[in-house]
């Protein structure tokens, strides 16, 4: 398949103002004629929904929870960036688009990149007038901090709640269409499947979670924003419900899947205790800024009272390696160490299946220097978070850190416009795999999501809706009709295999399958492994799996079963799409391909592409196609942080 | 505009929260009323003299006693009519209770409003028979609208109306202890700098009142007023 | 470092909205003082599972306490004993071997049961969608720092602003009112300066709309506060009371409500 991402040519600062003003309008007129359905209310989907339905469309929109307010971007904790220079540290919307191509590795699209940063300074100020209490100066002006090792300030931040903060801005914003009558919410409704008529999406398959009725909605054009697919792992700092079903099924109505094995790794989160863990908490990057990071020398030390190892038996193994950056070295170096540090088998805290997963984040020296107070003043609320979580008291006792997945990179494949290979599937937020490259810099998903959902959807979709006449099918198309069935069916086969084992019995094994053979390091023997497992466990899951209950009831362990059944097909794509790409770049690290010195080394002669499977139809032999990627402005570079 | 979808700008009666204020309002006035007339009834300690003289004093002045009376009147039926309308709305908001509730933060005093306060409906009209309408003669001794002395501290040497006054003023006491500090929240009056003072004075004062109306009753029973 | 305990739960089960309900007894055995509250849950469910049975039905999912999925009353004490945290991050290590822990859902008029645990807290949607915003077209914001704002009334603004929209507040108050939700969203948009074109119609509607979903009146308990896990402060209801009261005195034009 051709791929043609419609990049924009000349320069780039101008692209995205010529392209919108090429772009065809709506006659606000008809706007209400065009049926919108948006999937997801997170940033990016509240965003969009919102927007649309001011502009007059007629939206309808849908997610798993309870409320639309409650999506996953509520949870992300340190800021969000945007080029407005307030600190006068020499940012620009250019220094924004050159980290962000950079910390990427050189695996994103430059054209999309710069429009991020450009729009960057739009949301903020959108934010601001929506009500988002950012934090502030003490002359009454937008306070910023420096986040994720970039050397300017340009994270604007809410506490440790800025995803909040944001996600209720646009549910308010969306609240407002609502009862404007221009939206119309589906809470507890779950996408199951796309309808495609004559090439061109035009519906989905909803399931409503407390009914279980199955429904064909119609629409002119489907826009999905339902998120990341980090929980293919099980255990991840994701929310229990996130999925790949919207974005899986979509790939399997013939959307490609672009660059599945770019998925992030963050290297402070709260180790796993037991295995009943359910999901792993982030504790903000800032940490780094003052704890330090420690194993013991000695393995036989591993199971002792930390206060018991003397400074001569630590190893302050980052501030050993990397003597410049020390603590604050990228999130997938740190993530690496960890890992090398717990496989030696100097990792600390409760043993999991035999293993200590885990790693000092020492305050001792931080308190000694700075004092409680000052400790306190910055950390507080994490330390609190932690303590209660672990129950031990991080101003006495060191944390213990592990790293989890944590945003993921790829996503349904786009072009310039968001716009899906399906005509008329849009795709925004984590869904998509636009912006980050092949590794995500901080407090940079937050923007990508609000750039998708408040400006650049609403343009993009309105430019193809208005080369669409309205309407035309209803649920009655045969189409419609076989997209229904096929779902009916997918759930009835679920609820009739009356086997022994629980959905999550199944996504812990593939979890943890995935997680040891397709995280933080990855080798071609390990991946081959996964590629020859997942099958076998797919074949298993159809023939064993237990579902109580009924379809036509609250029903959470059916939902569970559809969302593990379509990791179990998603997983081996990851995987393949690994095993592929022989070459490390951002957060796709396979051992194989390192530096001396253990850094990633990318492959820029063969493989400065994006990798966008299409589905044969045999999830064994999914197809590759590849959309190049030129870089005019940003040249690669190898990063070094020795 | 259809009358399903609009509704006139709200008057006070439109919303729990307008009630809520007008309830304060109305308790308020109560809660005035019960301070001066403490400070008015303590005067039994200075003798038949004084208080005769002062319960004359207000009584001459038709104008001032049913002002006064109707003030109390349409003070007294709101608070009661609204806190009726408001308990069968929270009656109403929990169809289902808890098999297991435990009250972490509510007084006592503020759990028990809703039953202080019909109490007190009850002690107004048997203390109203009592002094006013018509006047008990109790214990033997002949009501006499010209000498209330002589009826209060007839009335008091009377250990069952002694002890009811006493119990009926420590419910006071505690329906006032929250009902001061709750009117405060009720009508908005909340600042951060001022709400402690505010809440302590709320509570003083339902303390002088308890004390106050408490210490009479007793003081006749002991012989202390006779 | 980890305990093992074992527990017996009474845990209230119900089909569907209209289905009866009762109580019925679980028990939790080796359960490790590190799991958070819906994990151990988790693990008795699937053991139902094993038994074939409906696992119990909760609702749940950042786990992290701050989408506000999360939700039951413990022993009488909404997200249960431990002050200012969620269900979700409630753990194992605040009960002890042998306690005996009744189970219920939020109750409330305006919160239905949908099945087991989960209640629909749609009616707290309603209340936003009557006013709890400022209405600003997309793309039409003026620059972010043109209008700065005292820091303390960001500040404040912020800790109203930090509502989860969990409903432990309803469940905690004896009248089930939801004062200190509505109260919350009222406060963070009447103390920011963006807010105030909007703000006395804001309140009207919002507090209309509130007693049009049949919550209960306030009685200054404070029980809400105390169940919060984001420790919203009664001040706030106080300023609510405010907000509707001006707005009662100065409102020219009429309102709409959607019941
Ligand atoms: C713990 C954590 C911390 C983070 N911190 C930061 C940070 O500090 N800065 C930053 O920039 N980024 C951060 N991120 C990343 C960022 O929060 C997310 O990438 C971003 O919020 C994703 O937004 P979204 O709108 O694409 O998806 P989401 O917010 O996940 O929304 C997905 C929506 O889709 C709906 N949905 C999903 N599947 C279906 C289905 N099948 N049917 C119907 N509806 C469905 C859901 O109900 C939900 O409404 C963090 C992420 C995590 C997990
Ligand atoms: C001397 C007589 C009374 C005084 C001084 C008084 C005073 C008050 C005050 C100040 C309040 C607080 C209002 C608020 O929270 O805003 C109150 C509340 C209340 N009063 Fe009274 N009251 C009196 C009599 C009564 C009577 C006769 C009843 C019985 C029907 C009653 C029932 C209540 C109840 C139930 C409340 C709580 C209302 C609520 O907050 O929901 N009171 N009262
Ligand atoms: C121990 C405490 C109290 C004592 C000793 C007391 C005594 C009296 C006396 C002697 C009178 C009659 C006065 C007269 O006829 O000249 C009276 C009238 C009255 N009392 Fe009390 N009282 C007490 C508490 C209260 C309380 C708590 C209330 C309100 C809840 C109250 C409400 C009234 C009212 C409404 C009248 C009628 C006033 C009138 O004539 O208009 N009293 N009281
Ligand atoms: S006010 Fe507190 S308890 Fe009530 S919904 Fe908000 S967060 Fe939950
Ligand atoms: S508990 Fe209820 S009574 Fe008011 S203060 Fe809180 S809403
Ligand atoms: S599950 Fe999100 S707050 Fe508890």
């Amino acid at each position: 398949m051709e791929l043609n991402s419609r990049a924009p040519a000349g320069p780039i600062e101008n692209r995205w103002s010529d392209h919108r003003f090429h772009s065809k309008l709506v006659n606000p007129a008809n706007r209400r004629k065009y049926k919108v359905i948006v999937v997801g209310s997170g940033l990016a989907g509240g965003a969009a929904a919102a927007s649309f339905g001011e502009m007059g469309y007629n939206v309808s929109c849908f997610c798993y929870q309870d409320s639309p307010r409650r999506a996953h971007s509520i949870a992300a904790q340190g800021g969000i960036n945007a080029a407005k220079n307030y600190q006068n540290d020499g940012d620009s919307t250019y220094r924004l688009f050159y980290d962000t191509v950079k910390g990427g590795d050189f695996r994103a699209r430059e054209s999309n990149v710069y429009r991020l940063a450009e729009l960057s300074v739009n949301i903020i100020d959108q934010c601001v007038a929506q009500g988002v209490p950012f934090a502030r100066e003490y002359s009454g002006l937008l306070d910023n901090r420096s986040f994720g090792g970039a050397q300017v300030a340009r994270t604007f931040y809410a506490r440790g709640q800025t995803g909040q903060q944001l996600l209720l801005g646009a549910y308010q914003a969306l609240s407002r269409q609502i009862e404007a009558g221009t939206v119309k919410m589906y809470p507890r409704t779950e996408m199951l499947d796309l309808i495609v008529v004559d090439g061109r999406a035009r519906g989905i398959v909803t399931r409503d979670l407390v009914t279980g009725k199955v429904d064909a909605q119609m629409g002119d054009v489907v826009v999905l924003c339902s998120g990341g697919y980090g929980n293919v792992f099980y255990l991840s700092t994701n929310a229990k419900g996130c999925n790949a079903t919207a974005t899986w099924r979509s790939h399997r109505r013939g959307a490609l899947f672009a660059n599945p094995c770019y998925t992030q790794i963050h290297p402070t989160c709260i180790p796993q205790s037991g295995d009943y863990q359910s999901k792993l908490t982030l504790m903000s990057e800032s940490l780094r800024n003052d704890g330090r990071v420690w194993v013991p020398k000695n393995p036989a030390d591993c199971s002792k009272d930390p206060a018991q190892i003397p400074e001569s038996e630590r190893d302050y193994y980052l501030e050993r390696l990397y003597p410049s950056f020390g603590n604050l070295v990228p999130r997938d170096i740190a993530s690496r160490r960890a890992k090398d540090m717990c496989d030696q088998g100097r990792g600390v805290g409760p043993e999991v299946a035999g293993v200590r997963r885990g790693v000092y984040l020492d305050f001792g020296d931080a308190i000694k220097r700075l004092g409680q107070k000052v400790v306190a003043e910055r950390y507080d609320n994490l330390f609190q978070m932690y303590e209660r979580i672990t129950g031990e008291d991080p101003y006495k006792v060191p944390m213990r850190m592990y790293p989890a997945i944590h945003y993921t990179m790829g996503g349904l494949w786009v072009d310039y416009d968001l716009q899906s290979t399906i005509p008329g599937l849009f795709v925004g937020g984590e869904a998509n795999f636009s912006d980050h490259g092949a590794n995500r810099l901080g407090a940079s998903a937050l923007m990508q999501g609000l750039a998708d959902g408040y400006f650049i959807l609403p343009v993009t979709v309105s430019n193809y809706l208005a080369s669409q006449k309205a309407g035309g099918v209803d649920q009655h198309h045969p189409a419609a009709q076989a997209t229904l069935a096929d779902v009916q069916g997918r759930l009835d086969k679920l609820l009739a295999i009356k086997g022994r084992r629980t959905p999550d019995s199944f996504h812990r094994e593939l979890g943890a399958l995935v997680w040891d053979n397709c995280g933080m390091g990855r080798t071609k023997e390990g991946l081959e492994k996964a590629i020859a497992r997942i099958p076998a466990l797919r074949e298993e899951f159809w023939q064993n799996l237990t579902v109580p209950g009924t379809g036509e009831e609250l029903n959470q362990s059916l939902e569970k079963a559809g969302r593990v059944a379509d990791f179990l097909e998603f997983g081996e794509l990851m995987c393949r799409d690994a095993l592929h790409r022989n070459e490390s770049a951002g957060g796709h690290f396979r051992e194989e391909y390192q530096t001396d010195d253990g850094e990633a080394k990318r492959n820029d002669d063969e493989f400065s592409y994006v990798a966008a499977w299409e589905y044969t139809g045999d999830l064994t032999k999914p197809k590759l196609n590849k959309e190049p990627l030129t870089f005019e402005y940003v040249h690669p570079s190898q990063r070094s942080y020795k | 505009m259809s009358a399903a979808t609009t509704q006139k700008a709200l008057t006070l009666t439109d919303t729990s929260i307008g009630k809520k204020a007008l309830l304060a309002v109305s308790g308020a006035i109560l809660f005035g009323f019960v301070i001066q007339h403490m400070l008015g009834n303590l005067q039994v300690f200075l003798g038949p003299d004084v208080y005769n003289h002062y319960a004359e004093s207000i009584k001459s002045n038709a104008a001032l006693v049913w002002g006064v009376r109707s003030v109390l009147l349409v003070a007294l039926v709101t608070h009661v009519v609204l806190v009726i309308q408001l308990y069968t709305r929270s009656l109403a908001a929990r169809p289902i209770g808890y098999r297991v509730k435990k009250n972490i933060a509510t007084s006592y005093a503020a759990a028990t409003m809703k039953y202080s306060g019909p109490a007190l409906l009850l002690y107004i009209l048997f203390h109203l028979a009592h002094f006013t309408f018509p006047g008990l003669s109790l214990g033997g001794h002949e009501f006499s609208p010209m000498d209330p002395y002589g009826n209060f501290v007839a009335g008091f040497q009377i250990p069952w109306v002694t002890l009811l006054y006493v119990s009926a003023n420590l419910l006071l006491g505690m329906h006032l202890y929250h009902g001061g500090y709750s009117l405060l929240q009720s009508l908005g009056l909340n600042h951060p700098r001022y709400n402690a003072r505010a809440r302590l004075a709320a509570r003083g004062f339902a303390f002088l009142v308890t004390a106050g109306n408490v210490v009479m009753p007793l003081a006749v029973l002991f012989g202390l007023v006779r | 470092m980890s305990r093992t305990m074992n527990l017996v739960l009474n845990v209230w089960r119900q089909k569907g909205a209209n289905a009866p309900g009762q109580f019925v007894r679980y028990e939790a055995k080796n359960v490790n003082d590190h799991m958070s509250f819906l994990e151990m849950l988790d693990v008795v469910n699937e053991e139902l599972l094993a038994k074939g049975e409906d696992p119990i039905a909760f609702d749940h999912d950042c786990r992290e306490g701050i989408c506000g999925m999360c939700g039951v009353v413990i022993d009488g004490v909404p997200h249960g004993p431990l002050g200012g945290t969620t269900t979700c991050q409630l753990h194992m290590r605040s009960f002890k071997d042998g306690d005996e822990l009744t189970i219920e859902p939020w109750r409330a008029g305006a919160f239905p049961v949908v099945r087991d645990l989960v209640v629909d807290r749609s009616a707290f949607d309603r209340i936003i969608q009557a006013g709890g915003y400022i209405s600003v077209r997309t793309g039409a914001a003026p620059e972010a720092n043109s209008l700065p704002i005292a820091k303390v009334d960001s500040d404040t603004a912020f800790d109203a602003a930090t509502c989860i929209g969990c409903g432990a507040c309803v469940a905690a108050c004896p009248n089930a009112s939801a004062a200190l939700f509505t109260a919350a969203k009222i406060s963070h948009l009447a103390l920011l300066p963006q807010g105030q074109p909007e703000r006395l119609d804001r309140a009207r509607k919002m507090v209309a709309q509130m007693d049009a979903e049949g919550f209960g009146h306030c009685t200054t308990h404070g029980e809400c506060e105390a169940a919060c896990p984001k420790g919203i402060s009664i001040g706030f209801i106080a300023k609510m009371n405010r907000e509707l009261l001006t707005s009662m005195a100065t409102a020219p034009n009429d309102v709409n409500t959607r019941k």
